[in-house]
């Protein structure tokens, strides 16, 4: 009997029950985010917490069993992440999202976004110039598969066939999701691809700006312009937007890889990756919209000036939202 | 945790000192656990895309395909989500973790041990794009239309995203660098019974010199064989004993012996710690 005197023996056996109770209501915890813990369940974590943790340090100096050891390393380490992670449930952090850390890092990004946006108009305008100029540039600008017919030899009626078709409801849905998951897909790779010091995100924008450019001109040529405009632009105010805020998210990521400044490189990455994770959050929503508004907005609506009026309400609505809504800072 | 466990994770042991002051010692994931993770969840992809088109046509033609244009805006949204957000819906759970890393016993975790965000779950996986889907969508494009020395090229350029996780000590792929994450071990590790529990019924007792014979490293080591209960193991490091500490000629079973003699030694090593004198391991000399 004269091992049951040993502390680390005593130790283990006036505390193993709390370390048992806590293990049991981490794995409820985790299986269900803590809904089938009662109250007192959860405010007895921190405390039961707080209590393996001292434990942890007495058994690192008085025990020598591992296995111990080893299993309070990991019940403590468990319960600090379910303590000091984050406690705040989907809804508060979906509200939080559109009420502050939505708009607050676009207007972060603001210098990133005129970047872009300037890329973007320099394309378009480049193009639309080249191929006024010499529409043998067209095919230059704009891959083969992606012009339908829309290219410079086509005549004015079957132009304007294609910006006033009216296809009816049937197949719209199927549309404008492909439309969303393809553009999403663009997006996030315009995103991504900022990592590489910014020079990708800016071939994607600029390739973008001068596809855009080119069609304008075609159409443009034949006096449609106008009706191209609102064609494009029901949907295209926010899908160009969306697409010019994705380039300044990829940019802000790779000007702080490129220029960190006074902080270390890995920290400037890390806070230039929060502000523009916010931001590519927005724009996959913002390209949900576009897509549902090309889809069914556009087929559905065929005169030139109520396309016009929708692309103006909604220009109205995203920068009103991003730029004039000031919501607090500390919140 | 082995004796062997210990030594091999000690270049990617950080650590992780809580508010409370308590370092908690945690250990990365190395690369093999984080490929075996990757690789299961593109699995489960996979499986859950194949379940999903299949369910879909069913679903089409049960109904006639009076509705499938419907089905099919569930197959392209079900496929972009599942593409975008696998990771991200698993990893902001309490768990941090997809069930990839679940199986293998990883989850990921601010580097800065602070809590984990949203928006940096959401970065670490959009960089998925760089790494893993323009790689991929590049093997897959056409070679004849590009020059050999572009497709050379860019092998080059995609082969540093995608082995980047390997050149560098935390193991951080690009996007872990840009949410400032990592991902760390988390095994689920079991409380095993005190040995001392073992009911005892050899009546050995040691000399001072016998229970000084060894340190802190063969005593996991002893813990670990008991624990293991291999009996050919049992046989040879009893012998060893033995011989050490010269207890040739006592009649006890190897079991018995090793249980007493881990006790004592257990003892021993404990009471010198408690005074400050930690004896590492057979080959320390100190008083």
């Amino acid at each position: 009997m004269e091992q049951l005197t040993l502390k680390s023996h005593r130790f283990r056996a006036e505390r193993e029950a709390d370390w048992r109770r806590l293990e049991d209501l981490l794995d409820r915890f985790e299986k269900s985010r803590g809904s089938s813990l009662s109250d007192d369940e959860v405010v007895a974590i921190p405390v039961l917490y707080r209590s393996a943790l001292s434990s942890l340090s007495t058994a690192r100096a008085v025990s020598l069993d591992q296995n111990l050891i080893a299993y309070l390393e990991s019940l403590c380490t468990r319960a600090y992440y379910c303590v000091y992670g984050t406690r705040s449930t989907v809804a508060e952090r979906i509200v939080r999202f559109l009420v502050r850390d939505w708009p607050l890092s676009v207007q972060e990004l603001w210098r990133e976004t005129i970047v872009s946006g300037a890329l973007g108009l320099l394309a378009t305008f480049t193009a639309y110039f080249l191929v006024r100029a010499n529409s043998a540039w067209f095919y230059d600008f704009i891959p083969g598969g992606l012009a339908e017919g829309r290219d410079p030899g086509a005549s004015t009626a079957a132009l304007r066939e294609t910006l006033f078709k009216s296809y009816g409801a049937d197949g719209l849905g199927a549309f404008s999701s492909f439309l969303f998951t393809h553009n999403a897909q663009i997006s996030l790779l315009a995103f991504a691809l900022g990592f590489a010091a910014c020079l990708p995100t800016a071939f994607l924008i600029f390739d973008n700006g001068l596809m855009l450019g080119a069609f304008f001109a075609v159409y443009a040529a034949h006096g449609l312009g106008f009706d191209l405009g609102g064609w494009l632009f029901i949907h295209g105010v926010t899908e160009l937007f969306a697409v010019t805020l994705a380039g300044a998210a990829g940019f802000r990521i790779g000007w702080a890889l490129a220029f960190p400044g006074a902080q270390s490189r890995i920290d400037a990455i890390k806070d230039a990756g929060r502000v523009a994770a916010n931001v590519m959050v927005g724009v996959v929503i913002m390209l949900m919209f576009a897509g549902l508004l090309e889809g069914f907005g556009r087929q559905l609506i065929t005169n030139t000036f109520a396309r016009y009026g929708v692309a103006i309400a909604t220009g109205i609505v995203w920068f009103g939202y991003f730029y004039v809504y000031r919501p607090g800072r500390q919140a | 945790m082995s004796a062997a466990g210990k030594i091999d994770s000690g270049k990617l042991a950080r650590e992780l000192v809580t508010p409370e002051g308590v370092d908690l010692r945690i250990v990365l994931a190395d690369a093999g656990e984080r490929i075996s993770a990757f690789l299961l969840d593109v699995l489960f992809i996979v499986l859950m895309l194949v379940a999903l088109t299949l369910g879909m046509l069913g679903a089409a033609l049960a109904t006639g395909f009076v509705a499938a244009e419907f089905f099919g805006i569930i197959w392209i949204l079900g496929f972009f989500f599942l593409r975008v957000f696998y990771f991200t819906a698993f990893e902001v759970t309490p768990r941090a973790a997809t069930w990839g890393k679940r199986i293998v016993g990883i989850r990921v975790a601010s580097r800065d041990g602070g809590a984990l965000t949203a928006d940096a779950i959401f970065a670490r996986n959009a960089m998925r794009e760089l790494e893993l889907f323009l790689p991929l969508s590049f093997l897959v494009a056409q070679k004849e239309v590009v020059d050999a020395w572009i497709y050379l090229l860019a092998t080059v350029w995609c082969g540093v995203f995608v082995l980047f996780p390997l050149f560098n000590r935390d193991r951080l792929r690009i996007g872990d660098i840009v949410a400032g994450t990592w991902v760390v071990r988390v095994p689920k590790r079991l409380l095993g019974r005190d040995l001392l529990d073992r009911p005892e019924s050899s009546q050995l007792t040691f000399t001072k010199e016998q229970v000084d014979a060894y340190g802190i490293k063969e005593l996991s080591v002893l813990e670990d064989v008991l624990r293991h209960g291999h009996a050919e193991t049992i046989h040879a490091v009893a012998g060893r004993i033995r011989h050490k500490i010269g207890m040739a000629h006592d009649r006890s079973l190897d079991g018995e012996f090793l249980q007493a003699y881990y006790k004592a030694l257990r003892a021993r090593l404990e009471t010198r710690m408690l005074f400050g004198r930690r004896k590492a391991d057979k080959f320390d000399k100190t008083p």
